[in-house]
C-alpha cells in the first residue's frame, strides 16, 4: 500500500525583486497513517513553507515549482483516481477547499490567526463541520461541544459561545486543536504549536496531541525549532536546513547517532544533563547562507567544523543518502567514507 | 563570606498594578504581579530567575532597574568601592540617577531595544556621553573596546541595526550595557528569541563577561535547562510569590517544592535513554487578578490536600540556603532531575 502523503522533491520558490528565495528546495519523506514526522531546524529554513506546500496555502510570490505531493484520499465526488497529486489541483478550487479541513488541517503557533476575532469559538468549529460534512446546525453544535471537551475545555457547553480572546493562550491552543480536528483529518499539519506555550501548558497539548492521535489515527507532521519537543512527540525525524533535508531518520536514531555535522552541532549547542554547569558550550559559528544563494553542495560548507574546508563538500551536488534502511543523510564526506 | 559580599539584597518585595475601569479611571482592584519576594545575589554570582509567564519575572526585573517604582518592600543595594548600602525602594529617581549605571539591563528583543536611526557608534556612545565619562579619542578608544568584547568587529559600528541578525543584535545591546562598567545586569529572556547556536553563543558571551568583569546576572528565563547551565542559585515564581529558592544543584537534586518538581518533569528530552516521568499538570497559571485561596498553586497540585486551599504556605528555610512555600515539604519526597528521567 502506498503511504497516506508521499512528498517527492518539492521545490519551492519565492520570487522577490532581488532574486530567488529557494525556501524549500527538494525536499521528500513519507507519512504513514498514525505516525507523526517531526521538522525540525532552525529559523528560515524552510519548515513553515513545507506545510504551506501541503496546504497549497503557499503565499506569493510563492510557487511549487517542482514536485508532488501524493495524497491518498478516500471516494470523493467525482474524483476517481485513490492518489492525489496536490501540486497539480487549483488551490482556490474546491477540491482544494475540501482536502483542507476534511483530510488535511493545520494548527499555529499562535491561535488568534486560525480563528476570526468576531465571531464565537464555536461558531467557528460548526461551519468547518457544516461546509465538510452533511449535518445539520444543531447535530454540529453537539459535535463542536464533544470536541471542545474531547480537547479538555472545562464546561465546553458554556465556552463554544465564547470569543477566542475571552480564553487563555493555552485554552485558544485546545480550540484551535479542537477546529482542526473536528472533521477528523487524517493528516494533521502542527507548526510549532506549543512554541509560544509555557513548558507545563506545552507538556499537556504534546501530551493531548498523541492521545487524539491514538484515537483518531491521524498523521501528524509536526514542526518545531525545539529539539526536546520534536524528540518527545516524533516517530521519525526530518533536520532541515537552507530548504534541505541534513539528515532523516527514526527519532531514536538522529538523537542518540546523529549523522550529519549539524544535527551533531545542533544537540551539542543545548546545555544537557553532561554538559558541565557554567562552562562554554559548542556553538556553530558562522551564520545562514544569504537565502538568495544558489548552493550546489552542502548548504553547511563554511560552517561546518567536521570537513575542514574539504573542497568536496563545497561542489558534489547535493544529495541525501541511504546509510542504513531508514537513515538518510546528506553530507558528502560521510557518503564518501562509506 | 561576609554580608559586604552581597550586592542585592531583595526583601518582601511587591508591585501591585492598579486595574481602572470606566471613564473616571476608579480603581476596581489590583494585579498583584509581585507579592512578596526575596532574594539575594552575591558580587559576580548569577541568580536565575524561573517562572511561567505572567508569573512576575519581569516586573522583579523592571524594579531592581528602578524602571518601576515598588508598591512595598526593599532593594538593598551595595554601592561600588565601599560606598554606602541603600535602598532603591525609597529613592527618588533624582537619587537613583547616579545608581543606575551600576545597574543595566537586556531584554528579550534586541530590536526593539536599539533604536533604529542610530549607529552602533552613536548606540554604544550614548550611555558614555549622557554620564560624562568620555569624550573625544577616549569615547572612541571605549566604543571600539565595547564592540570587541561581544565580538563583533570594528567595522560594525557605521552600520545601524537592521543590518544585524539577532544574535548580533543581542551582542550589541550587551556591549550596550556594558558601557558604564555595571556591577548587575539584569537579563530578561536574552535568548528566548534566538535559535539554540545562537543562544549557545550568547551564554558564552555572557560567561566571558562575567569571568572577565566579576559582575552579578540576575538571569531571567522561562528555560529550566539554559538556568541550570547559567546560576548559582534559582529563584522559582508562582504568581508573584516565591515558591523555592535555593542552590542550583539542591533545586534540581532534590527538589521540595511539587511545582518545582513539575515543571523539571516537564522539560522534553533529547535523550531517548532517558525515561521521563511527565507529571501533567491539570489547568494554566492562576490569574494574578484573582488568584486562588491558600496556596496559589493547589488546583494544579497533585499532592494538594484540604489545607491547601484554605492556608497560605509560609516561605520557609528547609535546608542550608534553601527556602520553600508549601504545607508538606517535609512529608512529600519529591523526586529530583535523575529520578524523573530530566536529561537537563
Ligand atoms: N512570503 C514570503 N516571501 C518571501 N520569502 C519568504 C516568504 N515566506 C517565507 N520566505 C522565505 O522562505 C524561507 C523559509 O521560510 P520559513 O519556511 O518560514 O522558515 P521556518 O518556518 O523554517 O522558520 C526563508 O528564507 C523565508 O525568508
Ligand atoms: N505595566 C503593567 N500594568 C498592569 N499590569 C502589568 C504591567 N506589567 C505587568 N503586568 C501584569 O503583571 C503580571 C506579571 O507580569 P510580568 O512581570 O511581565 O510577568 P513575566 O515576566 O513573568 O511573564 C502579569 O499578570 C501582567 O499582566
Ligand atoms: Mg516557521
Ligand atoms: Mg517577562
Amino acid at each position: 500500500m502506498p503511504p497516506l502523503l508521499e512528498v517527492d522533491d518539492l521545490q519551492v520558490h519565492f520570487f522577490i525583486d532581488e532574486g530567488t528565495v529557494r525556501a524549500v528546495d527538494g525536499v521528500s519523506f513519507s507519512l504513514e497513517q498514525g505516525k507523526t514526522l517531526g521538522i525540525v531546524g532552525e529559523s528560515g529554513s524552510g519548515k513553515s513553507v513545507i506545510g504551506q506546500a501541503i496546504l497549497r496555502i503557499v503565499p506569493s510570490p510563492g510557487q511549487i515549482v517542482n514536485g508532488r505531493i501524493l495524497l491518498q484520499v478516500d471516494e470523493k465526488e467525482n474524483l476517481q483516481q485513490q492518489t492525489l497529486d496536490l501540486v497539480t489541483i487549483d488551490p482556490r478550487g474546491a477540491l482544494a477547499r475540501s482536502i483542507r479541513g476534511s483530510d488535511i488541517s493545520m494548527i499555529f503557533q499562535e491561535p488568534m490567526n486560525s480563528f476570526s476575532p468576531v465571531h464565537t469559538v464555536g461558531s467557528q468549529i460548526m461551519e468547518a463541520l457544516l461546509i465538510h460534512s452533511d449535518v445539520s446546525k444543531a447535530e454540529a453544535r453537539n459535535q463542536a461541544i464533544e470536541m471542545l471537551h474531547r480537547v479538555g475545555i472545562p464546561q465546553p457547553e458554556n465556552r463554544i459561545d465564547a470569543y477566542p480572546h475571552q480564553l487563555s493562550g493555552g485554552m485558544r491552543q485546545r480550540a484551535m486543536i479542537a477546529m482542526a480536528l473536528v472533521c477528523r483529518p487524517r493528516v494533521l499539519i502542527a507548526d510549532e504549536p506549543t512554541t509560544a506555550l509555557d513548558v507545563t501548558v506545552q507538556a499537556q497539548i504534546l501530551a493531548l496531541l498523541k492521545e487524539l492521535q491514538e484515537e483518531f489515527g491521524m498523521a501528524i507532521i509536526f514542526i518545531s525549532h525545539n529539539l526536546g519537543v520534536i524528540s518527545d512527540i516524533s516517530d521519525d525525524v526530518l533536520v532541515v536546513y537552507f530548504g534541505r533535508v541534513m539528515e532523516q531518520a527514526p527519532v531514536k536514531d538522529i538523537f542518540d547517532y546523529p549523522l550529519h555535522p549539524y544535527t551533531q552541532a545542533l544537540l551539542r549547542s543545548v546545555p544537557g544533563i553532561d554538559t558541565p554547569v557554567r562552562t562554554e558550550l559548542a556553538t556553530i559559528e558562522g551564520t545562514l547562507p544569504d537565502p538568495l544563494a544558489y548552493i550546489v553542495g552542502c548548504p553547511f560548507y563554511g560552517r561546518c567544523t567536521e570537513c575542514g574546508g574539504d573542497s568536496v563538500c563545497r561542489d558534489q551536488p547535493y544529495e541525501l543518502t541511504k546509510v542504513s534502511p531508514e537513515h538518510f543523510v546528506a553530507c558528502p564526506r560521510m557518503c564518501i567514507k562509506l | 563570606m561576609s554580608a559586604s559580599d552581597i550586592l542585592i539584597e531583595v526583601k518582601n518585595l511587591k508591585k501591585y498594578f492598579p486595574i481602572q475601569k470606566g471613564v473616571f479611571k476608579k480603581v476596581v482592584g489590583h494585579v498583584k504581579a509581585v507579592d512578596g519576594v526575596s532574594f539575594s545575589i552575591r558580587q559576580g554570582e548569577t541568580l536565575g530567575l524561573v517562572g511561567e509567564s505572567g508569573c512576575g519575572k519581569t516586573t522583579v526585573g523592571r524594579m531592581i532597574m528602578g524602571a518601576y517604582r515598588p508598591t512595598g518592600g526593599e532593594i538593598w543595594f551595595q554601592t561600588p568601592d565601599g560606598g554606602p548600602r541603600l535602598n532603591l525602594a525609597e529613592m527618588t529617581p533624582a537619587q537613583m540617577r547616579p545608581i543606575r549605571p551600576h545597574i543595566q539591563m537586556i531584554f528579550q528583543d534586541p530590536f526593539a531595544s536599539l533604536n533604529p536611526r542610530m549607529t552602533v557608534r552613536e548606540i554604544l556612545a550614548e550611555p558614555l556621553i549622557v554620564n560624562k565619562v568620555a569624550k573625544g579619542a577616549a569615547l572612541e578608544g571605549r566604543v571600539r573596546e565595547l564592540i570587541e568584547l561581544v565580538g563583533l568587529k570594528v567595522q560594525y559600528l557605521t552600520r545601524y541595526p537592521h543590518a544585524f541578525s539577532g544574535g548580533q543584535r543581542q551582542r550589541i545591546c550587551v556591549a550596550r550595557a556594558m558601557a558604564l562598567y555595571p556591577r548587575l545586569l539584569v537579563a530578561d529572556e536574552p535568548t528566548s528569541a534566538l535559535d539554540v547556536s545562537v543562544q549557545a553563543q550568547i551564554v558564552n558571551l555572557a560567561l566571558e563577561i562575567q569571568n572577565k568583569m566579576g559582575l552579578a546576572y540576575l538571569f531571567i528565563s522561562h528555560d529550566l535547562g539554559l538556568v541550570r547551565h547559567f546560576s548559582q542559585k534559582i529563584v522559582l515564581m508562582y504568581v508573584g510569590k516565591v515558591v523555592e529558592y535555593a542552590p542550583a544543584a539542591n533545586l534540581f537534586g532534590k527538589p521540595r517544592h511539587p511545582y518545582t518538581e513539575a515543571l523539571m518533569s516537564n522539560v522534553p528530552s533529547v535523550r531517548s535513554d532517558f525515561v521521563s516521568h511527565k507529571i501533567i499538570l491539570k489547568g494554566e497559571t492562576a490569574d494574578p487578578i484573582n488568584p486562588p485561596p491558600g496556596c496559589a498553586f493547589h488546583p494544579r497540585c497533585v499532592y494538594a490536600q484540604d489545607v491547601c486551599s484554605r492556608e497560605e504556605p509560609l516561605l520557609r528555610e528547609i535546608g542550608p540556603d534553601h527556602v520553600v512555600a508549601c504545607h508538606f515539604s517535609e512529608a512529600l519526597d519529591l523526586n529530583g532531575c535523575d529520578a524523573l528521567g530530566c536529561a537537563i
